[in-house]
């Protein structure tokens, strides 16, 4: 008895590394789209010197907030990939039918979707920092928020996506759902760097995160599951 | 006894004609107790010594924003409901909540601003709570897309009260950023109600119209779920019968017909 439950814990795994795999080896074939959130962040924080004037002063003090919601913007047009692909071909339902838990899959999904798409992000963000003038101090800050903000985007913008991602023209109403789910990170991230930048302690903004990834690794592939089984029953 | 009747009441036809019956009721006392309370509030509570006349916006305003939180619990809970037991009565008390809870936020935040154009010398400020009410209008307002884009009702139904699960839990969070947010940035300069220190005579209206608001909540999501009911059900049996029955009363005013709808008998 034991012996069985033991290996079904370790299938629900394989399934895990396996869905993962998968996703990752789709998404690295299609290169051209990795990059396209990735030109949407810059594009976008390239507008803002270009809008309100190329006063360092001010550039420096939007910085953190410029980037956090470029970020967030980022997220929210890639998020769409999580599922629809495997919606239209079909592959989503052959992945609910499975035996395993669908809460463990859309985690998958969700972990697949962070590599590609947030941890570039992580990358980039210094570089595009240096451009708005932000202290060097904050830059270590900055890449912990993103590390500890973009997974919770991802999974809370999975429930959004397991939503709306049969129907057609579900992008705008996708945004609509999300973007108001995602003010406390956008606050206490971008808290955190500007603090950094005036030299000032960061641990409560940082554990807040903590608290956020947490809480979302925990409780939202229960309704991305869920709603995933509405969107295709 | 109790289980058999909210089982009973879970019965679409049996549910339509017993809020029939309960609405003229309903809109009396709601009508009774708003008239109380705009009397109390208007005419009978003294003027504010710091405020003067223009307090009495709080008998519209309180109210509104308390139904604003109190109809999202209601919408999650029966969400929750429909969700686990499968009862479409409760989907669509949830959706028919939300367009009613997004227009006591509107009311809310309208009559807030109204209120703090005189008061604070400008329309909006960036306050805690003004910003965490905006915030709910667009959790509001999300719900309602949602809905409104899928074409299946039943499907519809259950996304938007999967998503009204989704914002309960997210409120509170939303709303502690929210004032943390705003004490990081400018500090408690806003003045704000002291509530506790408000007098009985000021008390007893704004409690009246709360209540009023509450049987105004009930009354029009009662309509709203019984014209809900109308629709989606418009192809089973006992509501062609109650229409055709409606129609033929029209037609022959003289003959008094019973439309009492048995469940057990024309059940779909």
């Amino acid at each position: 008895m034991k012996q069985v439950v033991c290996m079904k814990r370790r299938s629900t795994l394989n399934a895990f590394y396996f869905l993962l795999k998968r996703d990752l080896i789709l998404n690295f074939r299609r290169r051209a789209e990795i990059a396209n959130p990735l030109l949407f962040f810059v594009i976008v924080i390239t507008l803002f010197p270009l809008g309100v004037g190329a006063k360092p002063q001010l550039l420096q003090s939007m910085a953190p907030g410029v980037i956090w919601v470029a970020a967030l913007l980022a997220a929210m047009l890639s998020l769409d990939r999580i599922f629809r692909s495997d919606f239209e071909d079909g592959s989503l339902e052959q992945l609910l039918l499975s035996a395993h838990p669908v809460s463990v899959l859309v985690l998958a999904k969700v972990a697949a979707h962070w590599l590609v798409t947030g941890l570039p992000l992580l990358v980039v963000a210094p570089l595009l920092a240096v451009l708005l003038g932000l202290p060097v101090d904050a830059m270590g800050v900055l890449v912990v928020t993103l590390l500890l903000g973009t997974p919770v985007l991802s999974l809370v913008g999975a429930i959004g996506v397991a939503l709306t991602v049969g129907l057609r023209r579900g992008g705008i109403i996708l945004s609509l759902l999300v973007l108001p789910l995602y003010i406390p990170v956008l606050i206490f991230a971008s808290n955190a760097v500007d603090m950094a930048a005036g030299g000032l302690p960061v641990t409560a903004q940082l554990s807040m995160l903590a608290a956020f990834l947490a809480l979302a690794l925990a409780l939202a592939p229960w309704p991305a599951a869920a709603a995933l089984r509405i969107s295709l029953s | 006894m109790f289980m058999r009747f909210f089982h009973r009441m879970a019965s679409p036809p049996y549910f339509y004609v017993i809020s029939g019956r309960w609405l003229p009721w309903l809109a009396v006392i709601c009508l009774a107790l708003i008239l109380a309370g705009l009397y109390g509030g208007l005419v009978e509570a003294p003027a504010d010594y710091q405020q003067g006349d223009s307090f009495r916006i709080i008998y519209i305003h309180v109210p509104s924003a308390w139904m604003s939180l109190f109809i999202y619990v209601v919408m999650a809970v029966a969400g929750g409901i429909g969700l686990i037991w499968h009862i479409k009565l409760a989907e669509m008390v949830a959706v028919s909540s939300a367009p009613i809870g997004a227009s006591f936020t509107f009311l809310a935040l309208v009559t807030g601003s109204l209120w703090g154009k005189p008061m604070w010398g400008t329309w909006w400020v960036w306050d805690g709570r003004l910003t965490s009410e905006l915030i709910l209008l667009f959790l509001y307002l999300g719900v309602i897309a949602l809905y409104g884009a899928i074409d299946d009702k039943r499907r519809a139904g259950r996304a938007a009260a999967i998503l009204a699960l989704v914002g309960v839990v997210n409120i509170p969070i939303i709303h502690y950023s929210v004032e943390w947010w705003n004490t990081l940035h400018q500090g408690p300069t806003v003045t704000k109600f002291d509530k506790p220190s408000i007098h009985i005579s000021m008390l007893i209206p704004l409690l009246l119209m709360a209540g009023g608001f509450k049987l105004f909540y009930l009354i029009a999501v009662l309509m709203r779920l019984r014209s809900e009911i109308l629709e989606r059900e418009r192809n089973s049996k006992w509501v062609t019968a109650l229409v055709g029955s409606e129609d033929r009363r029209q037609k022959t005013e003289d003959r008094v017909q019973e439309s009492d709808v048995d469940p057990r008998r024309v059940g779909p």
